[in-house]
């Protein structure tokens, strides 16, 4: 049959289809908005309380003062319910803080081999006598101590963290989830050491050696077994959203860890279907859905104003899991696989619009009218930028996606400075806002000295954005002059070398605002600094005083 | 929504759609494919070699799929026709690359059959490529007294005057740095292959 009447067909069936499903969603009542399932994230009587626990008291009430509206009167928040809050935090408080500690570790150690394979690429003699510095292995120590080690770590412990607060429950197993912890980070240390000594499986993103990746892997089942059996024993009706995005990200990255990973099946060409199938689908259904999951509760948490639509973040879930698992092939565009395959991807590239214009107007209506509360919040400051980076590159992946557009980015550092895009602007910033609202939570202490959050927000903010407009734009034109066949192969080399010190100029800011994040979580956890809001990590119960906000 | 069920089902099924499609399928399309008659396979000397090329990630700055002519310059470069499936059924783990800091590799031997040549650019590509920003590889090379090296029968990389070491000594290959360059000088795929049976 010709093309042209099967897409005609397939259309015609999408919007039958889709006319059914809504049919469907009237008749269930899913198109009324449906605040009461929003507000489950709030005690009885906390709505309209601003909540960030990185401010001290004062701040936290200037903050409250601005974000006052007319016509709302203040209540006062269900006490036991509160109590309730407290001991779900003092459950997963241990196991949390070791997480997020390994997370800090890893992220000092990945983004000093992140900054150290920068400069080589323009100092291509610099620290050249040892094997383990060379670029081909250092940048990947870089790839595995910030992908596994830092943005697994934290939003694992996020995750650990924030269930048993919307679950209204304590954490279930959390020894079993620490000694997952412990496995994977083992496995972690491990495939760093095996990397640098050049034992690899050689597959980007997978380099990590299978005998090594077990390990990872047992540790993700015990930490599964803590989640599912602490949703097991919930005690809300409801499952907030942030629940279906951070338990089906769990799920997925196990799944696919596991089929990306096993040996001897993959080989030649469909090796690299599944390498990209892998590779794409650890943003797409692990970063991506834990990031978006932690704005989903963080930042109406922090404004205290419900969800604007809680569909359509429903709309945004289903479509992000079935439009992002397929968008993988995209990398192989003009490469050797069906031609069917990368079409299929640049298709379902193009639809992941949809869940993020979704998510984007649903934050936007909640924000409206209450921006400004980002000048006092910190943690509001991060949540706010990773979400709006969100949406530059999600929309930026699918231009990408488009034939005449990857013909020039593929191959180029365009595509690493897309990735950093996704992977620290909008994923890492968001962490690291998660990071400020939940220690004190932890921990029961302030952060020691808050201007040290803003100095860190604005060196990884100014970081990142020198590194992406410096990189895109040297990628941008590597990519021209490798397809102008008059041009010899080496000006697409040559004409890189200032963006590439600009990528360095960047990452050393980065670098620097790890250090200030890092040392600042140190001295909070060895109890630096002049105020206290309570006692030590393990406090007893009911002794904690009712802190503001909580 | 307050359903884990149809949460966790329906999370596995928009999982297993995109396993289906980009694992299996595929799986299914290539797993009988034949080498094409032209298609060596690898000695063990060049698979040392490749692991040498894998351990130390040559893969991240070289590709190893030159594309379509009308989708680029790949062949007027002289990287060869685009590549087919069958090519790769001797490659594990796959090396296909998404990176083009360097050129693409798939038909390096014959744009490039001279092994001192690979040999001296590996101990430092500045010396024959000016601008270059590959790295220099000296871990993969000894640098020994010429007596000495010529004592033990060994062959120095001959290197221009300018990048190799003081008078008197010279630059000896390790293995791993023979291997690399076997398995450089295999990667030859210009045999010719069927074009594509047409759809019908």
């Amino acid at each position: 049959m010709d093309s042209a009447i099967l897409s005609l067909l397939g259309a015609f069936l999408l919007s039958i289809i889709g006319l059914f499903v809504f049919i469907w969603s009237s008749r269930k009542g899913l198109l009324v908005e449906n605040p009461k399932a929003a507000s489950v994230i709030f005690a009885r009587g906390e709505i309209g309380r601003v909540d960030d626990p990185a401010l001290a008291d004062a701040a936290q009430d200037s903050m409250q003062a601005a974000a006052q509206e007319p016509g709302h009167p203040l209540h006062v928040a269900d006490a036991s319910e509160l109590q309730d809050r407290i001991a779900s935090d003092q459950s997963s408080a241990f196991p949390v803080f070791m997480f997020i500690t390994f997370a800090c570790f890893w992220l000092l150690i990945g983004s000093l081999a992140g900054l150290t394979s920068s400069i080589k690429l323009h100092q291509p003699d610099w620290l050249t006598d040892q094997a383990w510095l060379t670029f081909g292995r250092i940048r990947t120590v870089h790839l595995t101590a910030v992908l596994y080690g830092w943005i697994s770590n934290a939003a694992l412990g996020m995750m650990l963290w924030l269930l048993p607060r919307l679950l209204r429950t304590h954490l279930h197993g959390a020894i079993w989830a620490m000694l997952g912890g412990a496995l994977i980070n083992m496995g972690i240390a491990a495939a760093i050491g095996a990397i640098s000594s050049g034992w690899t499986d050689g597959m980007e993103y997978l380099e990590i050696p299978w005998q090594i990746a077990i390990l990872i892997f047992a540790g993700f089942v015990l930490v599964i077994l803590s989640v599912l059996y602490t949703l097991a024993n919930r005690k809300v009706e409801h499952l907030y959203v942030s629940v279906w995005y951070m338990v089906a990200a769990l799920l997925w990255i196990a799944l696919l860890f596991l089929v990306a990973k096993l040996p001897g099946v993959h080989t030649g060409v469909q090796q690299a279907t599944t390498n990209w199938w892998y590779g794409h689908n650890v943003l797409g259904l692990w970063f991506t859905p834990v990031s978006v999951g932690a704005i989903y509760y963080f930042l109406p948490k922090i404004i205290g104003r419900p969800v604007r639509s809680y569909n359509l973040s429903i709309l945004g879930f289903w479509t992000l899991a079935f439009f992002y698992g397929q968008v993988g092939g995209h990398h192989l565009i003009g490469g050797p696989v069906p031609g069917w395959l990368t079409t299929l991807s640049i298709v379902q590239s193009v639809m992941m619009v949809i869940p993020v214009v979704a998510f984007s107007i649903n934050m936007g209506g909640t924000l409206k009218g209450q921006m400004h509360l980002a000048r006092y919040s910190p943690t509001l400051r991060f949540m706010m930028f990773g979400g709006l980076m969100y949406l530059a590159s999600s929309l930026q992946g699918s231009l990408e996606a488009l034939r005449s557009v990857n013909q020039v980015a593929h191959f180029t550092h365009f595509t690493v400075a897309h990735a950093h895009l996704g992977a620290y602007a909008f994923v890492t910033m968001v962490l690291f806002g998660a990071i400020y609202f939940m220690m004190p939570r932890v921990l029961n202490w302030e952060w020691p000295y808050p201007k040290l959050i803003t100095l860190h927000f604005w060196l990884s903010a100014i970081g990142i954005a020198i590194y992406f407009i410096g990189l895109s734009t040297g990628g941008w034109l590597q990519g021209v002059a490798m397809l102008d066949a008059a041009r010899p192969f080496m000006d697409s080399v040559t004409l890189t070398l200032p963006y590439l010190k600009w990528r360095t100029a960047g990452g050393s800011l980065m670098v620097l605002g790890h250090i200030v994040f890092v040392g600042h979580f140190l001295a909070m956890a060895l109890r630096f600094g002049p105020t206290r809001t309570g006692a030590a990590l393990f406090w007893q119960n009911n002794k904690r005083e009712l802190a503001h906000g909580q | 929504m307050d359903n884990e069920v149809k949460l966790v089902s329906g999370a596995m099924v928009a999982l297993a759609v995109a396993t289906a499609a980009l694992v299996v399928m595929p799986y299914m399309e290539v797993r009988d494919i034949q080498p094409p008659p032209g298609l060596k396979q690898y000695t063990s000397a060049e698979l040392r070699g490749r692991g040498v090329y894998i351990a130390n990630g040559c893969v991240y700055c070289h590709s190893q799929q030159p594309r379509d002519r009308n989708f680029g310059p790949d062949f007027e470069r002289g990287w060869g026709r685009a590549s087919v499936p069958g090519d790769y059924v001797y490659d594990k783990p796959h090396l296909l690359g998404s990176m083009r800091t360097g050129p693409d590799l798939f038909n390096i031997a014959s744009r490039q059959p001279s092994k001192d040549w690979h040999l001296g650019h590996l101990y430092q590509p500045r010396a024959y490529v000016p601008g270059s920003i590959m790295p220099s590889f000296p871990f993969l090379f000894t640098v020994k007294d010429a007596k000495e090296a010529e004592k033990e029968g060994e062959q120095p990389v001959p290197l221009p005057p300018a990048y190799g070491p003081t008078v008197g000594q010279v630059v000896v290959p390790t293995p791993e740095a023979l291997d690399l360059v076997k398995y450089l000088l295999a990667l030859n795929h210009t045999y010719p292959v069927l074009p594509p049976t047409p759809k019908p």
